[in-house]
């Protein structure tokens, strides 16, 4: 399965080189926010990933639950690793990116904050799991943060969409055009994709490489 | 009265008896918050800042602080000789356990929020008046909502060795929305703003409230039983 | 073991059946016919010692459950020391305490984890002839043990545990010496 992974993985990095050339080269340069707007095909389907990853986590969690499957935990754990490192990168390229357009590090704004509690949900996830010794525990404390964290969601969203009605804001440029010209939008859209397989890949190999630890251990107490 | 009711009432009675006896939890969170108070009062500078722009967040920030101090009590007790074996032990419902938990921590948080909020006037000059009363109900609206994840957390959490630092890590991310919420609705209070202006931020409470403590209740199970 | 058979321990295959009821989760009835006595007292370190067992006869549901608390008590030789607190006591007494507490809603079953730990000579008579009594009462007792002779006289049936199986399970015949050699082969010393 690592190899599978790995596979995946190897083909998702080789279509984000081809995503950069693309964007850098061929994509043509936004028009109010010049060529530091092109950072924006990475970190909107960073942001896709890290909320997938997120959701998925979630859904794992209440199937474990339900189910009791030592599968789900263990994709639930390898998916709020990846989920970690993509909410990273969106949230990193946010600023890089923000800075020189609106002379601002950071925003509140819905998807910037979201993403900013995926990060710290997932940081206590994956805490929790290095503090919890016993698998069995380990997974069903996890599938409850799973739970828990998932259902907190709506409700970030639910503030910071109160927040934003009630306080003028300042007139900011929106982060995504509602109409983009076609090149851009096919673009942004085979930077997704090509970060979904990312995603799998990273996914499966982490599975993966969880799943080796497990038997090796076994073998381990067994003999 | 039902059965689960009467026990969960009989753990909280023992819980707040338990503590009473050994004031340990108490004292460390209302020293706590009575320090950051202060802290903040310092921190400040009155001349620029008109006290009531921030005399809400420092108000939820304290309690929230406090709060995290006060819910590391709760299973705490329960390691004691194991005692959290004789009450799974019982037939006594998860969902009567979690909410005699429930209710004992409650009443720590909200005993230190009481007493905090004379200290706050006082170090803030804020004067309360006619928003005491809706001041105590949004107290006890946002209480509510983050002490039943804090009872969640600190039981998974006093299994571990980090505690402390893994309880503030999982449970942070919770308090935010019924902080924000509090906030908003504390300011508003102070200032003498109509309540129309707090109606979102209200519905936003009672619904994180109802959400949270009936799904804490359903997990609770899985967090205690192996 | 043990665990399992309190209902503290969910089995991942199979089923257990106490009573001839299974013992799935929340199944009221069944835990009010199991008590559970182990190394650890359960009790809360700075509620005395009435307010332990008053606290554990409600958790059962038990009417007057002060009543029944301080019968318990007085029952086991504690009747003078109602309103210490466990902090303060021996282990034996605390022991004792465990047993009243264990036994305060009249369970079917007791089951018994290395109950004998940390006892002195005296103590431990004491909780011997007392399960002897209640034994003869028609208690149902588990005892799991690594010291043999600490329990042999009260067994009727003995089972050895060997890595997660059963490697013996029969009635308890003749002395501990005779047995000893076997348990000891079965167990590899």
């Amino acid at each position: 399965m690592v190899r599978r992974g790995l596979w995946l993985s190897a083909t998702g990095l080789l279509g984000l080189a081809a995503v950069y050339v693309l964007a850098l080269e061929f994509t043509p340069i936004e028009v109010r926010q010049g060529p530091a707007q092109k950072i924006f095909y990475l970190h909107v389907p960073a942001a896709w990933c890290a909320l997938l990853a997120f959701s998925l986590v979630g859904v794992a969690s209440a199937l474990y639950l339900w189910l009791k499957d030592a599968r789900l935990d263990r994709f639930g754990a390898a998916s709020a690793e990846v989920g970690l490192a993509f909410s990273a990168v969106m949230l990193t390229t946010g600023p890089i990116w923000a800075k020189p357009i609106w002379g601002t590090w950071w925003t509140w704004d819905a998807r910037l904050t979201l993403t900013l509690f995926v990060f710290f949900l997932f940081v206590g996830y994956l805490g929790l799991r290095a503090a919890v010794h016993d698998p069995a525990e380990r997974a069903r404390f996890s599938a409850v943060v799973g739970i828990l964290g998932m259902l907190l969601v709506p409700f970030i969203h639910l503030s910071v969409y109160l927040f934003r009605t009630l306080h003028p804001q300042p007139i900011v440029l929106k982060p995504s055009a509602p109409s983009l010209p076609p090149e851009m939008l096919s673009t942004l859209v085979i930077s997704t994709l090509v970060f979904t397989v990312l995603y799998l890949g990273f996914v499966t190999t982490r599975y993966g490489l969880a799943l080796a630890d497990e038997l090796r251990e076994e073998a381990r107490d067994a003999g | 009265m039902p059965d689960s009711l009467r026990l969960a009432l009989a753990i909280a009675a023992k819980d707040i008896r338990a503590e009473l006896r050994s004031r340990t939890a108490l004292q460390s969170a209302l020293v706590f918050a009575a320090l950051v108070l202060v802290v903040f009062n310092f921190a400040r500078d009155p001349t620029v800042l008109s006290a009531t722009d921030l005399a809400a967040s420092v108000l939820w920030v304290t309690f929230a602080l406090a709060a995290m101090v006060a819910l590391n009590r709760a299973f705490n007790v329960e390691r004691e000789n194991a005692a959290l074996d004789g009450l799974l032990l019982a037939p006594v419902p998860r969902e009567a356990l979690f909410l005699g938990k429930l209710l004992a921590n409650l009443a720590f948080v909200g005993t230190v929020e009481l007493v905090t909020l004379p200290l706050f006037t006082l170090f803030f000059n804020v004067s309360l008046g006619a928003a005491l009363p809706g001041l105590v109900g949004v107290m006890a609206l946002a209480t509510i909502g983050f002490v039943s994840i804090g009872t969640i957390f600190s039981a998974m959490a006093v299994r571990t060795r980090f505690a402390e630092l893994l309880l503030p890590v999982l449970l942070l991310p919770f308090m935010v929305p019924p902080l924000i919420a509090a906030v908003q609705v504390t300011s508003r209070l102070l200032s003498g703003r109509p309540l129309s202006e707090m109606w979102g931020w209200l519905r936003l409470l009672a619904l994180y409230d109802i959400v949270f403590v009936t799904l804490c209740m359903l997990v609770f199970s899985a967090v205690v039983d192996e | 073991m043990l665990r399992l058979l309190a209902g503290l321990m969910r089995p991942t295959a199979g089923e257990i059946r106490v009573l001839g009821r299974p013992l799935t989760r929340g199944e009221a009835r069944t835990r009010r016919a199991i008590g559970l006595l182990s190394h650890q007292s359960f009790l809360y370190d700075d509620l005395t010692l009435l307010e332990n067992l008053t606290f554990a006869a409600r958790l059962y549901g038990l009417e007057r459950p002060g009543e029944l608390a301080a019968a318990a008590l007085d029952r086991a030789g504690l009747g003078d020391r109602l309103g210490e607190v466990p902090r303060r006591l021996s282990r034996g007494l605390t022991q004792r305490a465990a047993i009243a507490r264990a036994l305060i809603h009249d369970p079917r079953v007791l089951l018994l984890d290395e109950p004998f730990t940390g006892l002195d000579a005296n103590a431990a008579d004491r909780l011997r002839a007392d399960l002897h009594t209640r034994l003869g009462h028609g208690l149902g007792v588990v005892l799991v043990t690594h010291h043999l002779a600490e329990a042999w006289d009260l067994a009727s049936r003995v089972a050895v545990l060997v890595e997660g199986r059963w490697a013996a399970y029969e009635p308890r015949a003749g002395a501990l010496e005779t047995f000893l050699p076997r348990y000891l082969g079965l167990i590899g010393a």
